[in-house]
């Protein structure tokens, strides 16, 4: 029996960690008397994302964005009902016929972190036990998971002596995550889906726990996919932003793209709907009105047209695909695609 | 302390003196505020900073005598010249929505879900203001049209689980405002909301506030939305004010070096590629009353008098007040 040790890397660097195409998770609900199906909520409509090696995939957007569904399918907690995710140049969900990466390995070099601390941590196994579970059920001796269990608390700045042996009601909510960082780190995953970590938390304790997740980063050489709706969280801690309206992709690109040149109207509301921190410049108007609408009956053409200030004609009669600006950096609006008939759009060259 | 920030001040709306909360059960109790003297001017905002369990939410449920039996409330608590904890349940129920108002995080359960949004509006009003049925239901729409809910009138109608979280959050304030209270209270009322509909609240309580010169007190662990909406700030900690300021001045630079960490800690644009400042360890159990200065064991500052005692509340400018023997006097 060997230790577990992170897969090793296929493709290079060039090659994504994880690819995923036309993503779609739609979920009926049922009513009436007979329980018939009366509606879907689209909760991830087409979503087509790209995680690079050693990168950090920030995910924002409001409540009902899809962005916590996104986060699901990443990990295969949900299967997709259409969609295509590749990692590391290999199928997911393949078998040994098909060839491709098994859902079973997958998940050992994919492992996820939930906003919940208390919920997502077994009430009756100890600290050690939590952590050591999932390296056990891959054959690691219990001995050898127990001295790693102790090792991953070390890294994650807990004392092994002093919390090993406790029990998650036991230690405080900031503490309660690390506990869960530690745990998704037992089975020395590649890549680590981070749903809300800090939400959570106290300020002052988020700040430790962003900091700690950037040492560990680098520590074991992990690439992250960040979903949070803290616009300034996502900022300080991504290389790359997608930002997610209804079920799907309004803008992505490079961190400081999307925060010095945003091209969405969606992705400029969001920012500058962040409270100013200068009492002197308060904001003086919302830059959006009302709430975002139901995914169970979004909107025709573009979904955020409803809200958006440049609507046009075009935009109810027409869905907008991704519109290249920049290198990596692409919006699904008409008014920035050229020849998209908006009359803000550019110009196509003759 | 605030008494002295503003000595001119006509009499104030709120005045609570050496407020303390004690929750008492048979395995211990919790020491939840430990002295809070609190100041409130008509039509002043004041915003109470602090983080989970410094006990910000127990001070303003105190301020209406909402708190559960087994709470003790020590000192005094004056309300539009009201003594509060001297009020029977009758009087109690007569102040609580007239005088006096509160809106929570969670509009979910704060409204009641078997009354349509109107029918709980235009309740308050007839409770209060002894007006016939159908000239509170005018009022109801009035105030939802005040909220600026879109297609009021067929709002009225509505049930709160058919509204989103934004107008469930205005239906909530429509009611609180029925009957114009002199002071609102708001427990981190846009907590639970999204970015885009959180400035929208926001924006509205500021300028309802203006429109009704109401005092607002408003808890919020956020300096954000503080800086947004407060003209003066009490970050608590531990059950204790350690620092009392203008918004501007505060923002501009805390004095108290747990609010130092605090603002430190809160990320915002200019910190990527640094390194988050934080604050060591986690605030104390309050099982037992912290004798000396609760922050001393987290911060970078301290030393052995830190410990002899509670640090007093100081003038350390001529605005604003701290508990910290180590800051210098202007």
């Amino acid at each position: 029996m060997t230790a577990l040790t992170q897969a090793p890397d296929r493709g290079g660097p060039a090659q994504p960690l994880l690819e995923v195409t036309g993503l779609v998770k739609h979920f009926p609900i049922h009513g009436g008397l007979l329980g018939r199906q009366v509606a879907t909520v689209r909760a991830v409509d087409g979503v087509s994302l790209t995680i690079r090696k050693g990168e950090t995939l920030g995910i924002v957007g409001e409540s009902g964005c899809g962005k916590s569904t996104t986060a699901r399918l990443l990990m295969r907690l949900l299967d997709p009902d259409a969609g295509e995710m590749v990692f590391d140049g290999e199928q997911v969900g393949g078998t040994d016929q098909t060839g491709g990466v098994t859902l079973r390995d997958y998940r050992r070099q994919v492992q996820m972190v939930f906003q919940d601390s208390y919920a997502s941590l077994n009430p009756r196994l100890t600290i050690e036990e939590t952590i050591a579970f999932s390296p056990q059920v891959h054959g690691v001796s219990g001995r050898e998971a127990r001295e790693r269990a102790h090792e991953l608390l070390a890294a994650v700045g807990l004392a092994p002596a002093q919390f090993a042996r406790r029990y998650p009601h036991e230690v405080s909510g900031g503490q309660r995550q690390r506990i869960n960082i530690a745990r998704a780190l037992a089975l020395q995953p590649r890549l680590v889906i981070l749903d809300e970590p800090v939400s959570a938390l106290d300020k002052s304790v988020e700040a430790q726990v962003l900091n700690l997740l950037v040492d560990l980063k680098e520590k074991f050489g992990l690439t992250y996919a960040f979903i949070s709706h803290d616009l300034n969280v996502v900022q300080y801690i991504s290389d790359r932003v997608l930002v997610m309206y209804l079920g799907q992709v309004a803008e992505q690109g490079p961190v400081e793209e999307i925060y010095e040149r945003p091209a969405h109207p969606y992705t400029r509301a969001l920012l500058a709907s962040r409270p100013s921190m200068d009492p002197a410049k308060r904001r003086t108007a919302p830059p959006l009105t009302g709430d975002p609408p139901n995914p169970v009956n979004p909107p025709s053409g573009c979904r955020f047209r409803t809200r958006c200030t440049l609507a046009e004609d075009v935009c109810a009669q027409r869905v907008p695909v991704a519109a290249p600006l920049s290198a990596g950096h692409e919006a699904a609006c008409h008014a920035v695609m050229p020849g998209s008939g908006h009359s803000a759009a550019p110009r196509i060259a003759a | 302390m605030s008494a002295a920030l503003k000595p001119e001040a006509p009499a104030p709306l709120v005045r609570a003196r050496d407020l303390t909360v004690r929750f008492v059960n048979r395995d211990a109790t919790v020491h939840a505020v430990n002295g809070v003297d609190l100041d409130l001017a008509q039509g002043e905002v004041l915003c109470l900073l602090g983080e989970s369990g410094s006990g910000k939410s127990v001070t303003l449920r105190a301020l209406m005598k909402l708190l559960p039996r087994q709470a003790k409330v020590g000192g005094s608590i004056e309300v539009a010249g009201r003594d509060v904890q001297a009020m029977s349940e009758g009087q109690l129920a007569d102040f609580r929505g007239g005088d006096i108002a509160m809106i929570f995080q969670e509009p979910m359960t704060a409204l009641d879900p078997v009354f349509t949004i109107g029918r709980q509006i235009a309740e308050a009003v007839q409770r209060h203001e002894g007006v016939s049925r159908s000239a509170a239901d005018a009022r109801a729409l009035e105030l939802l049209e005040l909220v600026q809910i879109p297609s009021a009138k067929r709002r009225l109608a509505a049930y709160p689980h058919e509204l989103s979280g934004g107008l469930r959050q205005r239906a909530m304030i429509a009611v609180a405002l029925a009957c114009k209270p002199k002071l609102l209270l708001a427990d981190e009322p846009t907590t639970a909301l999204d970015a885009t509909v959180q400035i929208q609240v926001l924006l509205l309580l500021r300028e309802l506030q203006e429109k009704l010169g109401m005092g607002v007190i408003f808890v919020t662990h956020d300096l954000g939305v503080a800086g947004e909406i407060a003209d003066r700030v009490a970050v608590m900690y531990a059950g204790r004010v350690v620092e009392e300021a203008a918004i501007g001045p505060f923002m501009g630079g805390p004095m108290h070096p747990y609010a130092q960490g605090l603002l430190g800690a809160t990320v915002h644009p200019s910190m990527r590629g640094k390194r988050l400042t934080t604050i060591p360890g986690a605030p104390p159990s309050l099982e037992k009353e912290p004798t000396s200065c609760a922050f001393a064991p987290r911060c970078p500052t301290a030393e052995p008098a830190c410990l002899a005692g509670v640090p007093p509340a100081r003038l350390v400018r001529p605005d604003r007040m701290a508990r910290c023997i180590r800051i210098p006097a202007a």
